[in-house]
């Protein structure tokens, strides 16, 4: 026995280093030739294509009127997102509660305007006029009756109201649209995002006195947050393109300002490259405050970053020092 | 209904407790009483309502019957013309932040520090300053031996550390009270001694715990008073020499017989 151990034990002579060989890895090469080769092509003949017209996207990409339309896509995008969240925090706050009212309306909510197409709800928003022609403070016609009887004089009935197509701009109309129905998939998101908080956590915090307000606000969201962000991320990026729609009320975001400008210069496949790139831009743009944003979170998890995640911090740290150099 | 030689009234008086989850009644009526500075330990088999007793007693579940007081003060509700009524939420909370518990499962906040961790009730529910706070923080890292950890995040703890934070975290709030929910249930074998060392320094510190345990040695060599219970029942309690050494109930003596 005690000789077999010790022939095992120690790396004995006849033992030479042996070398590893990797596996060949020939299909791997072919597909990636092939891919490569494919794609090759498909840059040529887009970057070669004389229809693309590069020179007109060049041109147009920083015109005073697509930049314009980036800045509305921008803040419509901006306002949506953080009115949609505040409201859908609350919707999921409301759905989550034990009050059986609150819990119905969320969830009528919800139902609602996850079932309306958004194409459709900007329409409705957009024709409001038909249905509310006129749009007045709450109990107006009491206010004024009230306000005639102290001051002894007619007052005009229609002093505390206006119509509708004067009040709700077409941009205003967008906005209520989007918000609405940003609110019903942030609600959703950000109740997935609490109910994956362990049940402990609400108890012990529940036990030390903390109130349900500080629980949730300090206890709950803060790691509900972790499993919010990546869905919230591709809910922003879907709203920023999702905003495109708002074109069709010829609300001037970056699409219907190339789409005014094409309808002139007949260049429509050039000026849907200018808005393409700027989309482009500001997809990344998101994706790497996600990315930013999903780090902080983390903190106190040990979670290994992936590979895309270094690349995105990568390239947020080299923006990032080109920015402060420039300065 | 005082027993004949408590003098003193109890710091913790449970009276025909009842508790039932939809058909399942967990207690069916306990009967107990804890003396200030004494530590009770609970025992008995798994769905024995021990843990349900534990959350009863600082209102984390609402009783069906019976009454709980803690320093002469009912649990949850007030007395009113004869009858129960409910505490709001906030009148609540005012009983539990006097009630430590720590539980099975640590539940310390994975996203905060071990200094937020304890800092966080005695800062938003005692209103303590930053500085307060942290200075207690501190006195309570050394008493339970983990100063060198203030800045760590649960999660990079072993389960005993976590506990041992948790312990703290219970202690900031300064209660009259600590009730603790099979502490070393979650713990790898060799990590438990840690814990109920802490523990064990809490009760000779003067402190009134109730403590659910399946750790006997524990029991037997800190508990004032060993509680068994069966079937949402106290079947039997006393000291633990008498306890132990000679078992009045059938089913306590089997119970012992098995985890012994």
């Amino acid at each position: 026995m005690s000789v077999v151990t010790t022939q095992t034990g120690e790396p004995s002579s006849s033992q030479a280093v042996r070398k590893i060989i990797p596996m060949r890895r020939t299909g791997t090469w072919i597909t990636a030739i092939i891919v490569l080769a494919i794609s090759a092509m498909v840059i040529d003949s887009l970057a070669n294509n004389p229809n693309l017209n590069w020179a007109v996207v060049g041109q147009h990409l920083t015109a005073p009127l697509i930049l314009r339309g980036l800045w509305t896509t921008i803040w419509l995008t901006v306002v949506t997102i953080i009115i949609g969240y505040i409201l859908g925090t609350g919707l999921a706050a409301m759905r989550l509660s034990k009050n059986v009212v609150l819990n119905a309306v969320s969830w009528a909510y919800v139902w609602l305007f996850r079932s309306i197409p958004l194409l459709v709800l900007l329409l409705f928003w957009f024709n409001i006029a038909a249905i509310y022609p006129r749009i007045e403070v709450p109990f107006s016609d009491q206010l004024i009756w009230i306000a005639s009887l102290v001051s002894g004089q007619e007052i005009d009935p229609k002093a505390l109201s206006a119509p509708s197509q004067q009040l709700i701009t077409t941009m205003m109309a967008a906005l209520f649209g989007l918000i609405m129905h940003e609110a019903a998939y942030a609600a959703e998101i950000v109740r997935g995002g609490i109910l994956s908080v362990h049940h402990g956590q609400q108890e012990s915090a529940t036990a030390l006195g903390l109130s349900k307000f500080r629980i949730f606000t300090r206890i709950i969201l803060p790691q509900a947050m972790r499993s919010i962000i990546p869905a919230a991320g591709n809910s922003f990026i879907g709203m920023l393109k999702g905003t495109s729609i708002v074109s069709v009320l010829a609300v001037e975001d970056l699409l219907y300002s190339a789409q005014i400008i094409y309808n002139f210069n007949y260049h429509v496949i050039p000026l849907l490259l200018v808005a393409t790139i700027w989309y482009v831009i500001l997809t990344s743009v998101l994706s790497i405050f996600q990315y930013y944003i999903e780090r902080h979170y983390a903190r106190g998890s040990r979670s290994s970053e992936s590979p895309a995640g270094m690349a995105i911090g990568f390239v947020g740290a080299q923006v990032a020092r080109v920015l402060s150099r420039k300065q | 209904m005082s027993a004949p030689s408590a003098v003193v009234e109890p710091l913790v008086r449970v009276t025909g407790v009842r508790k039932s989850f939809g058909s399942l009644e967990v207690l069916r009526g306990v009967d107990l009483a804890v003396a200030a500075g004494e530590v009770t330990c609970v025992i008995g088999p798994s769905g024995s309502g021990k843990s349900t007793l534990l959350r009863c007693i600082n209102h984390l579940e609402k009783i069906q019957g019976g009454e709980i007081s803690v320093g002469g003060q009912l649990i949850g509700y007030r007395e009113k013309n004869g009858n129960l009524h409910e505490m709001r939420d906030a009148e609540v909370r005012k009983q539990r932040a006097e009630i430590g518990m720590v539980f099975q499962s640590f539940n310390l906040f994975p996203h905060m520090s071990v200094m937020e961790n304890i800092c966080e009730a005695p800062r938003s529910v005692r209103g303590k300053s930053k500085q307060e706070a942290e200075a207690q923080a501190m006195v309570l890292l050394k008493k339970v031996g983990l100063v060198e950890k203030v800045n760590a995040y649960p999660g990079q703890l072993s389960g005993g550390q976590q506990q041992r934070i948790a312990i703290a975290r219970a202690l900031a709030m300064e209660p009259r009270l600590m009730l603790f929910d099979e502490p070393t249930s979650a713990l790898d074998p060799e990590l438990v001694g840690e814990v109920l060392d802490v523990i064990e320094a809490l009760a000779a510190s003067g402190m009134t715990m109730i403590v659910v345990t399946h750790e006997m040695g524990f029991a037997r060599r800190v508990a004032n008073k060993v509680v068994f219970m069966d079937q949402g029942l106290v079947v039997e309690e006393g000291p633990p020499e008498t306890f132990f050494g000679n078992p009045r109930e059938d089913r306590t003596r089997a119970f012992l017989r098995a985890v012994l």
